[in-house]
């Protein structure tokens, strides 16, 4: 064992030598290698945390959700239509929601106009999320007008910014009063946009939909935990067809390092056949490329993942941001948590690393069984 | 579903081994027709280079088999949240019939290339190269089981159907769909545990045998391998009946992949890894046994097949220690 | 110590340019003497001297080492004995630019995992031993063409070979430095290991270091002294 050890250390020791001797030959697919690393964990890295911002999100949103259908289109809340539910076992909290879209011309961008269950803001002022503090260059006690959909002008005053911590969803909030928001959109009285349901057994759920479709046939139910395993699928499909996109990238990569492999310098023959005639075994070539194979690859991913990294969480994934965020190219800006993934560090290492090794497998091999007398031969 | 990244990833690393080992395929069955240890011909010097590529493709092989059932494992238990009633990666994998088929698969495969990477040791030991027509022939007989366990994989794949919100409105899976079974079958503990401490024993007792008579003993080698294949079944069947309940604490929490999770500190490792490795070793002294009388290999085989008991005897003590120790630190009582 | 008897040795085999290179070759070589191929270019020396050397097999024939048939043996076994039992010097020199005079003399030995303050100690008497301590750490190639010939013989050295093949030694050397190289040969001659060289230098096979000389014309002996 510890002869293992010390002949792999010598074939270490040699490796980084050659390695060093040869740095142009090898900086090119180190950097091609560390590109792929870099853009596929790019991806990764980013879908991630939308997926983990998402759950974050609806985390604190309520397990059920009512929507009432006309004609198979989302339709307001009627007055009267929140007794109809009457009560139902394992229900903690029934509320009536007020919320809408809002296109503001001047940003070009989508607001989310909303009355909080508690807490609103008083007539006439509006608490707003960091994207709009950001794009508006509003501050606390600024005032601010918006056109609305009527056409009249309606002037508020900034009573607070929110926190950024969770920004995909409260980027673009702008949280108001139920009375000025029935006075912006010409609300109905008594009309609702849905009706959120608080349940505290998980197991309750289900039968809680089940019996509020059976109570109201008009209504449709939408349960948080299918909404979360919608996100995921999405995200991991979006992911996947982007990978799947890449995979091009990722056969040209083969290609490369097949090449890079199989054509090798004469210098590097001349290398190989005297390593053999003195006593190197075609094995311990072998495992000597193998080494040089592994250095090269664990370079680039780590290289290659550390700057993916920066770049989604400190810049943003400026790259990729409008393939995979899809719903928020209206976004004005918002900031992701970091957070690593196993999974997707081991998927990232089959999708790199694996098909290096396979690519390079053959012409190490080929290297590896030069006649030890071709350095006599001449 | 085929467009997640971890499944992709390990649908790419089964075609990998697959067209590996379809590739090599002719080449195997050349050097079966055409090998000549004593003659001294280029060709046969060709043929002799290739069992290098040979064994260093299986290594690749064996490496990508053994991440593989990780990230399967891994993957399982993330999808998890995807299927209604599907707690972690056993309900993944029970979703439809080629979940277990497909690790299980993956499994046998890892260890049927170790065998035959035993086998290639000893031969490659021995200077007239004895087994080379028998190791190919292994090596042809394996094709087929991976490319099987490819197949079941991908059947696995494609029949999963993630339960989400499709259409435009919100709908109630778990009305139409048949339950999946969210927890693995156990067996109740006092039997499991008779067979888990029982299997381990009888596997350390019969590995020291074997090592200590310096592996000479072929009887020894066989019923060592036959030990750790049914020490490695009843240590699995442990886990789920028992061992698994003490790391979670939990009386009705069986399953063997969650003790691999961040929240119970990848404590499954330290079961997994020397159950893995000693069944693999105690395996590798059993497949060798055949061919201890063959002249050239009468001094390779005792010594690898003791080496090899050594490594098993240890890492099937070192399986049962960590497992008991797992369970006197936790605070879970199940038996009185 | 080493037999040869009816050696073949085939190229291309089976194609249109196939050529023996050679033909019937029965040959002992004497333990602890030095013996000397000569002939012209294309006469089978060398490849005579890389069957010898376990750097390549015969197509017919055996070779006995000591009394143990070597002939039949895979590439792996072949590679063990040579690193053992022989060290070779070549004509090219053949060393590994880039590397330190040391780093290119203990390269034959990290395949047998000895520890490598061992490898550098053995290295580093040899090197004194060859008077080229001072430059251990230079690169080969900025070594002069005498000094790359003593780390090359250094390297063959640091197993310990119990013989030590040579090709053409003398070729890339001006007389001084040839004569040098015999001075070395003699005193590796006198620590009792077996030598075996080609040459057609007259200052190589007439000196009398050299005690057998064998003539090789087409792949074939023709002279025996």
């Amino acid at each position: 064992m510890k002869l293992w050890i010390e002949k792999q250390r010598y074939l270490i020791d040699f490796t980084l030598a050659s390695l060093a001797r040869r740095k142009a030959r090898n900086i090119g697919l180190l950097l091609v290698y560390t590109l792929l690393v870099f853009m596929l964990a790019s991806v990764t890295l980013y879908t991630h945390a939308l997926r983990q911002e998402a759950a974050r999100v609806l985390v604190a949103s309520p397990e059920v959700v009512v929507q009432r259908m006309v004609a198979g289109r989302h339709d307001l809340i009627p007055p009267g239509y929140m007794e109809k539910i009457g009560r139902i076992r394992g229900v903690q909290t029934r509320t009536a929601r007020l919320w809408g879209y809002y296109y503001d011309a001047v940003t070009k961008a989508n607001y989310t106009f909303m009355v909080p269950a508690e807490d609103a803001p008083a007539k006439g002022e509006i608490v707003v999320g960091p994207a709009l503090e950001r794009s508006r260059g509003l501050a606390a006690n600024n005032g601010i007008s918006f056109r609305s959909y009527s056409g009249k002008l309606h002037t508020f005053i900034v009573a607070a910014v929110l926190p950024q911590a969770t920004e995909l969803v409260s980027a673009d909030l702008v949280l108001m009063s139920e009375e000025s928001f029935r006075a912006f959109f010409d609300y109905p009285v008594g009309h609702y946009t849905d009706i959120a349901l608080t349940v505290a057994n998980p197991q309750e759920v289900k039968n809680v939909a089940l019996k509020l479709s059976a109570a109201l046939p008009d209504a449709r139910p939408i349960l948080r935990d299918e909404v979360l395993r919608t996100y995921a699928a999405i995200f991991d499909w979006r992911e996947g067809i982007v990978l799947a996109l890449f995979s091009a990238a990722i056969l040209a990569f083969g290609i490369l390092a097949w090449e890079k492999a199989s054509g090798l310098s004469a210098e590097e023959k001349r290398e190989i056949g005297i390593l053999k005639a003195i006593g190197w075994e075609t094995g311990d070539v072998i495992k000597m490329k193998f080494w040089e194979g592994m250095l090269i690859s664990l370079t680039a991913f780590l290289v290659g993942f550390v700057a993916a990294y920066v770049h989604v969480f400190h810049f943003a994934a400026s790259m990729f941001e409008p393939v995979l965020k899809g719903w928020a190219v209206l976004y004005p800006h918002f900031q992701l948590t970091p957070h690593i993934d196993g999974v997707q560090v081991a998927t990232l290492f089959f999708f790199t690393v694996f098909p290096y090794a396979a690519a390079v497998l053959v012409p190490i091999w080929k290297a590896a069984i030069t006649d030890p007398d071709s350095v006599m031969r001449g | 579903m085929l467009f997640q990244p971890a499944i992709i990833a390990l649908l790419l690393a089964s075609t990998l081994c697959v067209l590996a080992l379809v590739g090599s395929a002719p080449f195997a069955v050349d050097v079966i027709r055409r090998w000549d240890i004593r003659s001294g011909s280029e060709r046969q010097l060709q043929l002799e280079r290739r069992t290098y590529l040979f064994s260093t493709l299986l290594t690749l092989v064996l490496v990508l088999q053994l991440a593989a059932v990780l990230l399967f494992v891994f993957n399982a238990e993330k999808m998890s949240g995807m299927f209604v009633g599907a707690m972690c990666a056993v309900g993944t994998l029970n979703v439809n019939a080629f979940g277990f088929p497909a690790l299980n698969g993956k499994i046998a495969v890892f260890f049927l290339a170790a065998m035959w990477l035993a086998i290639n040791h000893v031969d490659s030991r021995a200077r007239d190269y004895p087994l080379v027509r028998i190791k190919y022939g292994l090596l042809l007989a394996l094709a087929p089981l991976l490319a099987g366990s490819a197949w079941a994989e991908l059947q696995y794949f494609l029949d999963l159907k993630a339960d989400v919100i499709t259409s435009c409105c919100g709908s109630l899976f778990s009305e139409g769909s048949p339950t999946i079974a969210a927890e693995a079958s156990a067996l109740p503990p006092i039997p499991a545990m008779w067979l888990f401490y029982g299997s381990l024993g009888a596997a350390v007792v019969l590995a020291a045998v074997h090592g200590l008579g310096g592996g000479r003993q072929r009887w020894s080698g066989y019923l060592l391998a036959l030990a750790s294949g049914v020490a490695f079944v009843a240590t699995i069947a442990g886990i789920l009946a028992f061992v698994s309940l003490y790391i979670y604490e939990h009386p009705h929490h069986h399953c063997p992949f969650c003790i691999l999770k961040p929240e119970y500190n990848y404590q499954g490792y330290w079961l997994y890894v020397p159950l893995f490795g000693a069944t693999a070793a105690g395996l590798a002294a059993g497949a060798v046994q055949p061919f201890a009388r063959i002249a050239s290999l009468r001094e390779v085989i005792p010594e690898f097949s003791r080496r090899m008991a050594a490594i098993a005897a240890n890492g099937f003590f070192l399986t049962a220690a960590i497992a008991s120790f797992m369970i006197w630190q936790s605070r879970l009582i199940l038996l009185e | 110590m080493i037999e040869l008897s009816g050696i073949r040795k085939a190229f291309n085999q089976g194609r249109d340019n196939e050529y023996w290179a050679l033909d019937g070759i029965d040959l002992r070589i004497a333990a602890n003497q030095v013996t000397a191929l000569r002939g012209p270019s294309g006469s089978g020396k060398t490849t005579l001297l890389t069957i010898v050397g376990c750097l390549s097999r015969p197509t017919e024939g055996r070779v006995r080492l000591k009394g143990g048939d070597i002939s039949g043996l895979p590439e792996r076994f072949l590679t063990e004995i040579r690193r053992q039992r022989f060290g070779f010097i070549f004509q090219q020199f053949n060393l590994i630019k880039g590397l330190t005079a040391l780093d290119n003399i203990i390269l034959p030995g990290y395949p047998t995992g000895r520890p490598r303050h061992e490898l550098l100690a053995r290295a580093e008497e040899l090197l004194v031993g060859l008077k080229l301590g001072h430059r251990r750490d230079a690169k080969v190639e900025w070594l002069s063409g005498g000094e790359q010939q003593r780390v090359a013989i250094c390297r063959a050295l640091i197993n310990d070979p119990e013989l030590v093949i040579a090709d053409e030694p003398t070729a890339n050397l001006d007389s001084h430095l040839a004569g040098e190289f015999m001075g070395i040969l003699e005193s590796l001659a006198g620590q009792g290991r077996t030598i075996l060289l080609t040459s057609h230098d007259p200052l190589v096979v007439e000196s009398n270091v050299v005690q057998n000389v064998v003539d090789m014309r087409d792949g074939k002996l023709i002279q025996h002294r």
